[in-house]
């Protein structure tokens, strides 16, 4: 067969095939997911956009920061994880750490968040959950643990003049447990809890 | 309580992939068996010029997978460096000439390697036309490969192992395209995002601002796992919520870059004509794939380690909805096969939990591997395991009744040595010339003393290996790392092919001898117990000192 011969033949025929790979795998199919995913899941396909009096205020899957500009934590809302995207929550940078164990540079930062929390909440410090302390993967980790989210109750209430029983009955209504109870941990998403928590005033 | 959430966690995947098993082995049996081709593959191989029914010598079929590739690579870095020119660049300029022939390798080669930001680094033009078609057509190779190896195995005194041309596109065309176009309309339901929207700037509760991504990503994502690529849309890969947003897609992007591999002895049993031969390897990479996660689980879970006790536990780049354990079992996953994919920073690890990734990647990912370089290392494994087998009780050496004599050996062995001799001469070479090791030392190097050892470490074994996970504190964009991965990548892809497919030759010359008394039977736990022992003994000798060197002595320090 002359298809199997010839010192050049191969590349030719691997030069054509890959223009036609890149037709349909790079533009057709990636069009076509676009279609269909707009059809069948819009909300979901541009972002899962959360919308507040018509305003769009960010996504419920890429969390925020609730600092002043200076990166101070602001009593009044509920707090995301540390994050090491950009100066912080920056979308457009995604990132972890990436320190490791001993890093002096993570000690250091675990023991200065645990100091803070504990002196802005008034918990004893052994008492602070780890994701509290710990940055994540991504740097733009949208959710806390219910035990952090409820650890903060005192401070929001008290910040906002509300009364705690009714910030910690929001808390509850926005714990989310994992999927099918056991696939990952049990989350509460801040920017949505922190939405509710503005129409509580 | 911890243990028997990463139980059921487990449990709920191994199910699923049990469940998997017969059907899509049998299908990729029938794929790459049928006589028939579809009108649309004739349509293409019209349009390439390939005649579909002629056979290749494994010469011949080399030469298509090493034209094939270098064809890719060279497209892929024109991409790059055209990107300014490309529509939907989101006005990113060209990427430089270093990194823009790393990352064509590392697509080319199934490695998945990132030095860059994808973030920052990538428009949508780069993205979809150029990495996402060499996720689905790397994957392809792979699968291609492995397929001629067990014609090579099943087949008697013949000169020719199939058409690369016919298996590539079959691959393509009746795998992994619709298998990833149901997958990712799966993961956009799921939240992954998919348009073309470009950042939308919001402004944030407190009135700051966000610059919220879009993308292509779900149509990316799927392929990404289910041919065990693993380089993300985005920089923190299936960590970023827009890739991975919740417990199910989770647990959904494992099954999707498992499914294939553990199902790939499923089709080695059907097309040798002996289903037992199948499980036997099957059960070989999943005692592997077993003992492997229980003890990175364990490892995270005990979370040893000053950062790690100082905070409660190994959380340090862990996402909330993943968790501890549902993150190992990720990590595991992704470097048992050849995807590289994340879920967590590894560089974040406890030191012996970040050891176990490495130890996957350095077994040669065989449990159960990238898509079709795992059962094609699996079976190199076998063929050394018969001989050494033959060797200690005196035994005829034989595989399927195939003989393994010198030249078998041969290629067996230098398969075997080849990752290894690039993972090892690349750290050595990176510390012992004081120009390099200078430059990594001030460049590279993210975490201080051992871990920083073990960061150069996990990136010659994560591209000699083509996995393309990293413990990505370091910074590998420098002319040296671009252009040694590159090499490590290029060589650890393309050698072990070469002498698979030699091998697969030289099998398929032989006829069959007939099994008699003296042979060593390859379907029974004591062959599948000696299988596992030479993975592992073979492996823990090359690997124990460089270990040693970094993992091993900052865990025990």
């Amino acid at each position: 067969m002359a298809s199997s011969r010839g010192f050049a033949r191969p590349y030719w025929v691997a030069l054509r095939f890959m223009i036609a790979a890149t037709v349909v795998l790079g533009i057709a199919y990636p069009l076509a997911v676009f279609g269909v995913g707009q059809l069948v899941a819009p909300a979901q396909a541009n972002g899962s956009l959360i919308e507040v009096d018509g305003e769009t205020v960010g996504s419920a899957l890429i969390g925020q920061s609730f600092t002043d500009a200076e990166g101070a934590a602001l009593p009044e809302w509920f707090q995301s994880r540390p994050s090491a995207a950009g100066d912080g929550y920056d979308a457009a940078a995604s990132s972890g750490s990436n320190h490791g164990p001993e890093n002096p540079d993570l000690i250091a930062a675990i023991e200065q968040r645990k100091a803070a929390i504990a002196e802005a909440d008034g918990v004893d410090p052994a008492s602070i959950p780890m994701d509290a302390l710990t940055a994540s993967a991504s740097g733009l980790d949208p959710h806390i643990s219910p035990e952090y989210a409820r650890l903060q109750v005192a401070r929001v209430a008290g910040a906002r003049g509300l009364d705690p029983s009714e910030v910690a009955a929001l808390v509850e209504r926005f714990v989310q447990p994992a999927d099918l109870g056991y696939l990952g941990e049990p989350t509460v998403n801040v920017l949505q809890l922190n939405i509710a928590l503005a129409r509580l005033d | 309580m911890e243990i028997w959430l990463a139980v059921a966690q487990f449990a709920t995947l191994a199910l699923i992939l049990a469940i998997v098993y017969r059907p899509l082995g049998d299908y990729l049996a029938l794929t790459f068996t049928s006589g028939r081709h579809l009108r649309v593959e004739r349509g293409l191989y019209r349009v390439v010029g390939v005649a579909p029914d002629s056979e290749q010598t494994w010469g011949a079929y080399l030469r298509g997978v090493l034209a094939f590739s270098f064809v890719g690579v060279v497209i892929l870095y024109a991409i790059q460096r055209l990107q300014a020119v490309l529509p939907m660049s989101l006005g990113i300029p060209a990427i430089p000439e270093g990194l823009s022939f790393n990352n064509a390798i590392s697509f080319v080669t199934n490695t998945n390697w990132q030095s860059y930001s994808p973030d920052v680094t990538m428009g949508y033009a780069v993205q979809m036309a150029g990495l996402a078609v060499q996720n689905f057509v790397s994957a392809a190779v792979g699968i291609a490969v492995a397929v001629a190896l067990i014609r090579g195995l099943a087949r008697r005194s013949t000169g020719t192992l199939g058409n690369f041309w016919v298996d590539l596109t079959r691959a393509t065309v009746r795998i992994l395209l619709p298998l990833s176009f149901l997958a990712a309309i799966a993961l956009v339901i799921g939240g992954v995002v998919q348009n073309f929207a470009g950042f939308t700037d919001v402004t944030t509760l407190t009135g700051g601002t966000q610059s919220i991504p879009g993308g292509p990503v779900a149509s990316q994502e799927a392929i990404k796992e289910l041919g065990t690529n693993g380089g993300g849309f985005f920089n923190a890969n299936s960590a970023h919520p827009f890739e991975n947003p919740s417990g199910w897609t989770n647990l959904f992007q494992m099954v999707l870059m498992l499914a294939i591999p553990f199902s790939l002895p499923r089709t080695f049993g059907a097309m040798v004509g002996d289903k037992r031969q199948g499980y036997a390897v099957l059960a070989a990479m999943a005692t592997i794939f077993v003992v492997s996660l229980a003890a990175v689980t364990t490892f995270e879970l005990i979370g040893s380690g000053t950062a790690p006790e100082a905070a409660g536990g190994s959380f340090e780049g862990r996402e909330q909805r993943f968790g501890i354990s549902f993150s190992a079992l990720f990590a595991g996953a992704t470097t048992l096969t050849s995807t590289g994919a994340v879920d967590s920073m590894h560089d974040s690890y406890t030191a012996l939990g970040g050891m176990i990734p490495m130890i996957n990647m350095m077994l040669g990912e065989i449990a159960p591997g990238g898509v079709g370089s795992g059962l094609y290392g699996m079976l190199v494994l076998a063929v050394i395991t018969v001989f050494i087998a033959g060797l200690l009780v005196g035994r005829t050496p034989e595989y399927l009744g195939k003989k393994i004599g010198p030249r078998e050996i041969k290629l067996a062995s230098l398969y075997i040595l080849t990752t290894p001799t690039l993972v090892l001469v690349g750290t050595a070479l990176s510390f012992a010339i004081p120009a390099i090791r200078a430059d990594l030392e001030s460049t590279s190097i993210w975490n201080p003393g051992l871990h920083g050892f073990s960061e150069v470490l996990y990136a010659f074994t994560s591209a000699s290996n083509n996995n393309g996970s990293a413990f990505a504190g370091l910074t590998a964009n420098t002319p040296w790392l671009n252009a040694a991965l590159g090499v490590c990548m290029l060589l650890g892809r393309f050698l072990p092919m070469v002498f698979v497919l030699a091998l697969a030759g030289s099998f398929a010359a032989q006829g069959r001898i007939p099994a008699t008394a003296g042979t060593l039977p390859t379907h029974r736990p004591q062959f599948v117990g000696l299988l596992v022992g030479v993975t592992v003994i073979v492996v823990a000798l090359t690997y124990f000192p460089v270990l040693a060197l970094g993992p091993l002595a900052e865990g025990l320090a």
